[in-house]
Order: C-alpha cells, then structure tokens, then sequence
C-alpha cells in the first residue's frame, strides 16, 4: 500500500499558477497624493486576465486525476476574493505572501522562495499583469530557481516531464522543448479562460489557503510618480465622399505615409 | 566603465528596433561620460556588426558560440551578465522585443540590478536615476527610480527613433563558457513570415474590427496595409471570433504598440483597445457611427461605411504611389 500511494504521488504532478490582483480592465486610471499612488475608490479588482488564462491551462493540463493546481498571490488581505476566484475557477488550493507586492523582483522572490521549498513541476504565470505591464515575474522566478524560463507563450503540453512549447517571436512562432521543471509566462492562445461554475464558487469557500510571511529582500528602485498621457487635439473630419483626400493630408501634414 | 546594449539579431540580421536601442544607450553613455559597447550573440556577418558604429557603438562583443547560434534566453542572460562584468558596465540596455521580455529580467537578477522594462524616455539623471515606463497597459506612465548599482533598462520599440552618432566600432570576439544547464530549453522549430512587417515593431499599423463583419472581408485590410508597407492587426472580438490571429490583437490584454500611423477601421474604441493603442502617434479612425469612442482620441476621422471608404483610400493611394 505504501509503494503504491508512493507511486501515486510520484506520477502526479504539481503546477503552481502565480496569480496578481489587478484593476479591472474597463477601470479609469487617477492617480492620488500628487499622481504617486493609483487611486483605488470604487476600482473591482480582479485576477490579472493573462493569469487566468495560465490558471485555465493548468486546471487543464491536471484534469482527469492527473495532478493538482496551487496558486500563489503576494498581496495583502485584501486580495483574498480574487484568490478565492482563482479557487472557484478550479485550483486546488491557494498561498498568499502576505505582503504589498513591492515590484516584480520582490514577488518574484517571495515565489521562487515557497517553490524552492515546495515541490513544483511547472510554475505559471501570464504575459504580464496589466496595471504595471512588467513582464517579469516569470523569467525572475526562473533566474532565482536556476531553471529554465519560457517568455509570452501560446501553446503549452506538459506530461509532468516534458513541455512543448510555443513562444511568440516577432512575425511567427518558435517551438522549444523543456525537460524538468520550468517557468511559463502564457498569453492569449495558451487555452480559453474558464469561468467559474456554481459548484467551483461554493467549493471554493472551503479550499485551502495559506497565508505565508514575506522574506526579506533588498530594494533595488520604485515608481516615484504616475502620468497620464497628454490629451490630444480633435479630430479632423473628412467627408466620406472625398476620403480619398486623407491620403494626401497623411502625406503633406501628418507626414507620416 | 562602459555602458552595455544587447543587439538581438534575427537570421543573422539586426531590424531597426535594434539601431534604436544602440541610439538610445550611446545617448545614456553620453551622459554618464562613457563608451557604448555592444554585445551580439549569434551569427552575424562582420559587415553587420560594424553598421552599429553607425549609431555610437565604439566596441561590439561578438559571442559567433555555436551553442548559443539559437536563442535560449538562460544561457544569453549569463552571457550578458558576464559581459558586463568583463566590461564593468552599471547599465544594460535591450529592446523590449518578445525575447528581450524573457531576457532581461533573467540579466536584472544576475546582476542584482534595478529593471525598467517598456521604458519609453531616456533617464532623468536629475539627482538619481528615473526612467519612465508605460502602465496600465497604455493608460498612464510610471516613473520608476533605480536605487541599486546596476541598471537594466528594456526599451520599447518606437519610443526613442534611430538616431546616427557615428563611431568606429572595434569587433572583439567574446567566447564565454557557457554551462550546459542554461542550455536545457532546446528550440525545435522556428516558423517566421519573412513576409509581413511584424507588429511590434511596425511604423505603420492598419487595424479593423467587428465592423469588417467577417473574416471574408480582409482582403481590403491587407490590400492597403501591403500598400503602405504596414502590418495588420485587430481588435480583441475578431481575434477572439478566430477572423484574425491572436498575435494581431492590439490592446489592454493583447499587444500595445506605438507606431506612426495607426488605422482603425470598424473599431469601435472600447477603453480596452484605446489602451493599447494610444501612444500611437497619429490615429485615423474610420466608423460609420458618429458617435465611436474612437473618435475622441483621432487625429484624422472618417463618418463612414468602411466598405465604400476604404477603396476610395486604396485608390487614391496607388495614384499617390504613381
């Protein structure tokens, strides 16, 4: 019976989805206390869309038995209803470092530090988180665990030991092969966002969820200050009867064709 | 002392996005009363690496490794990072292209240093070191101070130009050791259309939407995007319909880009889409609803059905080409 559940446990794998609380996408951004802090009034958060989809892909990939999902959230208490999404969605249980999520070096170590303590076959993340667009966490992980790190990719098939891979390139694709354990950052394309179901909402409440200490690791820079974009002038209508004259407008004033 | 630039080659080749972060290192190298020196991993002909003089390299680093002839961004960090130790480089620079993305934070951790990444100006050097960022996916800027050492900065394609400051560049041939753990990611295949402009790096940019009612109807969008030597790309329905590739769609949870010239054709202008596409430096906007969000942030707009506007543009065009 031991050899048996030792066996068990050896062929199933372990994924860990890193999941970030973020705006939601329709969300106006302000800015608070002379434009250094985003202003959060009546803001929804939710799981950063990429995440979701790294998140949809893990679920997939441990279906049917074949293992189980943790995700992993640095963020105070306060993102606990988008950890319980994530849950809801279909992880099997959850850890939050307790901690504001400094930067991406920040995070990204207080993730690879639970990893290296906790067995992991594959970590996931999204692209990027789309309030501050580093799209870091993914290869920092990969860097502080001395293990492979795959950038922005589309396609993903793991068997617990071998990953193929498709990663986006600038006009087409690349396929790479990994063995052994590996950071993804996925991208539209990886799978189709699940949404939570009744079930996977009331399952959620019980799952478990860890709240963990943050180790300590030095600064190495911060955003000081936010900007908005400058506004732009109007438009300049043309008559659809003559659009043939914005040829000529892009060409002598825009100058730009 | 100097200050260190990545120059990503692509089938032996440098694209602009390339000349433009060599433009912006030698320009950060000014200021700090340094040398630029570029490193190349890959094969790169002699003749290539010379044309980055043309833009203030004084020293290029040619790592010709056959290992290292594909890109696996585990072992180019360790390279990079090595070369700036033998170099005794403070700052890096890269594009923020789809590798540099995996690349640059795998060189920051090596080198205990300070990441901005989608940098879009050249640093304040007013009492510290900033450097401003793209956020909320377009929405606004950050302004992110770097506190440490050592500094890598990702430029966004775009952001800064091509900017000639000639220099003789000197080429040394750099074979560091590379570890055969940093090699265990083996690419397989590489599929590329050699044909198309690709987006990231487009000046010009043609975009429809739902409003081309069907994948059927891109045959116009091509038609003038390969007129203009543009690339193509859509919104985030049409990607999600299957009418268009998911590597086309432009906005808050696809690409953001910046070119020149962005065309919106039968784009609404959803908050999500604008956010991708704003830093875009002139907008025209075709609609035939007046009142599409899109027209608040167009330069040039066009109330109108695309199906009869388009071809009037496509022919005035070929007339305007001779």
């Amino acid at each position: 019976m031991l050899v048996f559940t030792t066996l068990i446990k050896y062929i199933l794998m372990k994924i860990l989805v890193c999941i970030s609380n973020v705006p939601d996408t329709t969300t106006k951004i302000t800015f608070t206390n002379d434009n250094t802090q985003f202003n959060t009034a009546g803001v929804q958060f939710i799981v950063n869309p990429y995440d979701e989809i790294a998140l949809s892909r893990a679920i997939e990939l441990c279906e049917g038995g074949k293992g189980t999902v943790t995700v992993i959230n640095v963020g105070e208490v306060a993102t606990e209803p988008t950890i319980r999404k994530a849950l809801a969605i279909g992880a099997d249980d959850a850890v939050r470092v307790n901690a504001a999520p400094r930067d991406a070096y920040f995070t990204a170590y207080q993730i690879a530090e639970y990893a290296k303590a906790n067995d992991f076959d594959a970590i996931l993340c999204g692209r990027e988180s789309i309030d501050y667009n580093g799209s870091q966490v993914a290869a920092m992980i990969g860097e502080f665990l001395d293990i492979p790190s795959i950038s922005i990719i589309k396609k993903l098939d793991f068997d617990g030991t071998t990953a193929t891979i498709e990663r986006e390139i600038e006009g087409g694709k690349e396929v790479v092969s990994v063995t052994g354990k590996f950071v993804a950052s996925c991208a539209e394309g990886t799978a189709e966002a699940k949404i939570p179901n009744m079930r996977g909402i009331m399952s959620a409440r019980t799952k478990p969820l860890t709240v963990l200490e943050a180790v300590a690791i030095e600064e190495l820079g911060k955003v000081t200050k936010f900007e908005t974009p400058a506004p732009r002038g109007a438009v300049k209508l043309i008559p659809a009867e003559s659009a043939e004259d914005l040829i000529s407008l892009l060409h002598s004033e825009a100058k730009v064709i | 002392m100097s200050v260190l630039v990545y120059v990503e080659q692509v089938d032996g080749k440098f694209k602009k996005s390339v000349f433009e972060a060599v433009s912006y290192a030698k320009a950060i190298a000014d200021n700090q009363n340094t040398s630029l020196t570029a490193i190349s991993i890959g094969n790169v002909a002699e003749s290539d690496l010379k044309e980055l003089g043309k833009y203030g390299a004084s020293k290029v680093l040619n790592v010709a490794t056959d290992q290292l002839k594909t890109f696996v961004n585990q072992a180019y960090a360790a390279v990079i990072a090595e070369a700036a130790t033998k170099e005794g480089s403070n700052i890096v620079v890269l594009s923020n292209s789809f590798s540099g993305k995996g690349l640059s934070p795998r060189v920051a951790v090596k080198l205990k240093a300070g990441l901005v990444d989608g940098a879009v100006e050249l640093p304040n050097f007013d009492g510290g070191f900033s450097v401003k960022k793209t956020a909320f996916s377009g929405k606004a800027f950050a302004v992110t101070s770097l506190t440490s050492a050592n500094k890598v900065i990702a430029l966004n394609p775009n952001a800064f130009g091509v900017k000639e400051n000639p220099a003789d560049a000197v080429i040394e041939n750099f074979s560091p050791e590379v570890k055969a753990t940093d090699l265990t990611a083996i690419v397989k295949e590489i599929v590329r259309a050699t044909n198309k402009v690709s987006l990231p790096d487009a000046e010009l940019v043609v975009s429809a939407g739902r409003g081309l009612k069907g994948p059927e109807n891109w045959g116009m969008i091509e038609e003038l995007a390969d007129l203009l030597g543009a690339a193509t790309a859509c919104s985030k329905p049409v990607s999600d319909a299957d009418w268009r590739p998911h590597s086309e769609h432009v906005g808050q949870t696809g690409i953001a880009i910046s070119p020149n010239l962005y065309i919106a054709i039968g784009i609404s202008g959803a908050i999500q889409h604008l956010a991708g596409v704003s830093s875009s430096k002139v907008i025209v906007v075709i609609n035939k609803d007046p009142e599409a969000p899109f027209f608040k942030v167009a330069d040039y707009g066009i109330v109108g059905d695309a199906f009869e506007v388009v071809p009037k543009i496509i022919a005035a065009l070929k007339a305007h080409k001779g």
